[in-house]
């Protein structure tokens, strides 16, 4: 086991907590601007992480600086979607969801 | 070898992950639960293919066509937020 396999896996495995992190909070959040807000960071992260992972494995090559091209697209693509649909939710006239709506 | 394996469980987790978020898009109650749940699901799909690609020695290959899949996912994403954005002022 090199150092940057060790790296590799640590990032690998940051990742994938994130990436189950956000899937959980999809699916037992209780609203729809809760959820966004549970995916548009946690899968922001967990891709940032996984691919930084990838490319360290893979050295120093083309492919890996393609890869680290695809996660500096990603973390401007992700937020921008985010607030996009957030944005026409609001437009659109969804309702957040709070607490008092709740007890009635 | 052991890295091999490594990939394969990371792989096979995010397929299982996916799996789980497929539930909100069938489920999820309107639309916009839908696209972003669907939005989750590219994200995920996009380090699968280089797993993928890892895991059959051509990443080469697989690098590109999940560069591919990621812009494919912001522009669509971006595209029905516009067109529901739109959808909503018409009323």
């Amino acid at each position: 086991m090199s150092v940057s396999s060790v790296l590799s896996i640590l990032f690998m495995i940051g990742g994938f907590f994130f990436f189950f992190t956000a899937t959980a909070g999809l699916l037992r959040f209780p609203d729809f601007y809760t959820r966004l807000h549970a995916t548009g960071k946690g899968d922001t992260l967990a891709v940032l992480l996984a691919l930084i992972g990838i490319s360290i494995h893979e050295g120093i090559t083309l492919n890996a600086l393609k890869i680290l091209l695809i996660a500096v697209f990603m973390f401007l693509a992700q937020p921008t979607a985010t607030h996009a649909i957030s944005k026409a939710g609001m437009r659109r006239g969804l309702e957040p969801w709070t607490k008092k709506e709740e007890e009635q | 070898m052991v890295m091999t394996t490594f990939f394969l469980g990371i792989g096979v987790g995010l397929c299982i992950l996916v799996f789980f978020v497929l539930y909100r898009v069938v489920f999820g109650p309107g639309i916009f639960n839908r696209v972003a749940a669907i939005s989750a699901i590219g994200t995920k799909t996009l380090v699968i293919l280089l797993i993928i690609g890892y895991l059959y020695d051509r990443i080469d290959m697989f690098v590109d066509i999940s560069m591919v899949y990621a812009l494919l996912n912001f522009i669509g994403t971006l595209a029905v937020a516009k067109y529901l954005e739109m959808e909503g002022e018409r009323k």
